[in-house]
């Protein structure tokens, strides 16, 4: 892993190999000499070996390829760091591969950067660096560049990651959140709410019992799959924080149209409505970290749904409503009851009510 | 999920629709007042209202725990941390509540406080065992329903003898707010033909503590669950008793409630708590005997004589019709403030931070409507 702040000199020895085991970071890890460069010799670059490391530059060099580029950033900071499903490691690298794919793109490269608190034990590390290998491997891109910072115990939260990717958008391919018009279909790829489930469910707290995995995955190979099918998709999101609903409402200001869903066909497991009737919360506002929301012209949701159903990632997938005129910009949903409500943007945190 | 979804099955709630529609007579109005911030949530969130007739009207009470619970006390609160160090636990809608000085315990936990959200009081009392040096209040709000877990804590933190919990006591008593609302209906005040009663309040103190309404104001009272469908077929019990001039207490949510409520709650919370004398509600003024203190025998799990703040001063926003919103005199929409100033982004009342809270609810589900489809409008006729 290069470092911006530091030259990696030629390779060298050092007097001990990295406590792995019983080892923590600490601030001089962060500090720019020996420990640092032995943290990303024998840690990062390690698990992420690939060329533009291995260069040991304070950049890597890509050969621009043909056509337009897809760039995007995204910093996390998930409390528990592993959780059931996934961890933050690998969750850095779905993240923005999935924002990048939401532009059509194939995604190519990442850049991360880790911003370590004093005393996270390296093993943690260890774990959170394969995982986001394993991840990148599986999601064909390279992690090229990298910085480690060490803040001070109780500045940080363990581990924060902020990965940069960058992808290359196929040519005739105009995916935008501006796109949407009035007679589109609106599409789900498949369940809601289970990667913000499986994160309650393992905070300290809570501690309840589910079998709730999160979704985190990468969605791009999906995305491909749906182009293939209906190369006229007017507009992908993935419905991360504040969920389903924050996403249309944020799609719906940008083209200027109000959404109209129904109730009845949102997927949504037993376990997390349950969990969510337990908790006080709405599975319309809670997380995914796998799942995209697609919105395309109405005669060809039937061939996209099919797409989308006949991809591993996309089984699940359902038609969940439409985009409708609507000066208010509003998302409105017809109820189980036959009844409207409008699904508003979150106000704040999403918090539990208390009877 | 089993036991919830029957309850909210829509082919049963359109039937049920059709025969209140069917029996509610046309001549006349009916103005049902729901108690409690759970079936105004019900309401709104499953579009119960769309399916009412037209003269059927819902009238939203004061039933939200944290939308009672009067500024100067979230003041109090606030100045615990500030002039006593401690660490406030508190549930999570009381955390967007404005308080005096357009503050909010959200945004004194910006400013440095230690302010947890927590689940259940449990959480409370772990929070003090994990941590002996800090002082750990547990700020405890709510109905009847949420008083007997505050109970537990308190005896608990007895036994253990932990010397770094107390309790901050705002818990409140639904029959004498229901009584507030009552002695001011009538002409000026709120019009109610009937109540859609507490459905968690009951399972504690029971169906018979309801007797003085049909008794004393002559209304009827059918105690309603929080499930759309219970909501309805309330209101259908209703709407019958209105028609046949019945006036008595009825019981929709047998599933959970019975006619003397649980006596184990209560007697933890006789055991650990007392009325005090009054206490001030947002909306309906200073009430007797409406809200519990900490009993003498645990005077020093007393927030409130462990660390002695000066009254609150708790001064509303001028123009915030949350008193009256809360009474059921006005409609959300009166309010002059209400999606111009306040919104759920930014609050200036209580109603309209808690997803029961009554303005909160308007704007969330239903501040503006489509027009229906005519399958729809055909269906809910």
């Amino acid at each position: 892993m290069s470092d911006q702040d530091q030259p990696t000199p030629p390779p060298r020895r050092f007097t001990a190999r990295l406590d792995l085991r019983q080892g923590s970071v600490d601030m001089s890890h962060g500090s720019g000499g020996r420990a640092m460069a032995q943290l990303i010799e024998q840690l990062f670059r390690r698990h992420l070996d690939n060329p533009w490391l291995a260069a040991g530059n304070d950049q890597a060099c890509v050969l621009p390829p043909p056509g337009r580029l897809a760039v995007s950033t995204d910093g996390h900071v998930v409390a528990p760091l592993f959780f059931p499903g996934g961890d933050i490691g690998s969750l850095a690298v779905h993240g923005t591969v999935n924002d990048i794919a939401m532009a059509g793109a194939r995604p190519l490269y990442l850049t991360a950067s880790f911003i370590l608190e004093e005393g996270l034990p390296l093993a943690d590390l260890d774990r959170i660096v394969a995982s986001m290998a394993a991840a990148a491997a599986a999601a064909g891109v390279s992690v090229i560049a990298g910085d480690t910072k060490v803040v001070e115990r109780g500045h940080g939260d363990g581990c924060f990651i902020s990965t940069t990717g960058i992808g290359v958008i196929p040519d005739g391919i105009t995916i935008s959140g501006e796109r949407a018009v009035p007679g589109d279909a609106i599409l789900v790829s498949g369940y809601l709410g289970d990667h913000g489930v499986a994160i309650l469910s393992r905070r300290e707290n809570l501690g309840f019992e589910t079998e709730i995995t999160s979704d985190s995955m990468a969605l791009h190979d999906l995305v491909a799959a749906m182009l293939a099918a209906v190369p006229d998709l007017h507009c992908l999101r993935d419905p991360t924080r504040g969920g389903l609903a924050t996403s249309l409402n944020e799609l719906a200001l940008q083209s200027g149209v109000g959404m109209q869903i129904r109730e009845a066909a949102l997927p949504v497991r037993p376990a997390v409505a349950a969990a969510c009737e337990l908790l006080g919360l709405d599975p319309l506002y809670v997380a995914n970290e796998g799942k995209l929301i697609a919105i395309c012209p109405a005669p060809q949701a039937a061939t996209l749904l099919a797409a989308m159903r006949a991809h591993p990632k996309g089984r699940d997938a359902a038609i969940i409503g439409e985009v409708v005129a609507d000066p208010h910009h509003f998302v409105q949903m017809e109820t189980r009851f036959g009844g409207q409500r409008i699904v508003d943007w979150l106000a704040g945190e999403q918090l539990p009510r208390i009877c | 999920m089993k036991y919830v979804d029957e309850f909210r099955d829509g082919d049963l709630a359109r039937r049920l629709a059709r025969t209140i529609a069917a029996e509610a007579d046309p001549r006349r109005e009916y103005r049902l007042m729901e108690f409690c911030g759970g079936h105004t949530h019900a309401i709104h969130r499953y579009g119960v209202a769309d399916l009412m007739p037209p003269n059927l009207r819902f009238v939203h009470g004061p039933g939200c725990p944290v939308c009672v619970l009067p500024m100067a006390r979230i003041d109090e609160a606030i100045a615990m941390t500030s002039e006593h160090g401690v660490t406030l636990c508190t549930y999570g809608d009381l955390m967007r509540v404005p308080a005096s000085e357009r503050r909010s315990l959200l945004k004194a936990k910006a400013a440095g406080a230690d302010i947890r959200m927590i689940y259940s009081t449990q959480d409370a009392l772990a929070c003090a065992r994990r941590d002996p040096a800090r002082q750990v209040v547990l700020f405890a709000i709510g109905f009847e329903t949420t008083t007997p877990p505050t109970a537990v804590a308190l005896q608990s933190a007895r036994a253990e003898g932990l010397r770094n919990f107390s309790v901050f006591c705002n818990h409140v008593l639904t029959p004498p707010a229901l009584a507030g609302i009552l002695s001011s209906s009538g002409p000026g005040g709120v019009q109610i033909d009937g109540i859609l009663g507490p459905s968690h309040v009951s399972t504690v103190i029971g169906s018979n503590a309801y007797a003085f309404v049909p008794d004393r104001f002559g209304k009827p009272l059918v105690i309603a669950g929080f499930e759309p469908l219970d909501v309805m077929q309330s209101t259908l019990m209703l709407v019958r008793q209105i028609n046949q001039g019945r006036c008595v207490i009825e019981n929709q949510y047998t599933r959970a409630v019975t006619p003397a409520g649980n006596r184990k709650a209560r007697a933890l919370i006789a055991a650990t708590m007392t009325v005090r004398e009054r206490f001030e509600w947002r909306g309906l003024g200073w009430l007797p005997a409406s809200a519990m203190r900490i009993a003498d025998a645990y005077a020093d799990l007393d927030a409130e004589q462990r660390f002695p703040v000066a009254a609150g001063s708790g001064r509303e926003v001028r123009g915030c019709e949350c008193p009256s919103v809360l009474r059921g005199v006005l409609e959300p929409t009166d309010c002059k403030l209400f999606g111009v100033v306040c919104t759920p982004e930014n609050p200036m009342g209580a109603c309209m931070v808690s997803s029961e809270g009554a303005c909160a609810a308007y704007w969330s589900y239903g501040r503006f409507r489509q027009p229906r489809k005519t399958a729809r409008a055909g269906a809910a006729a």
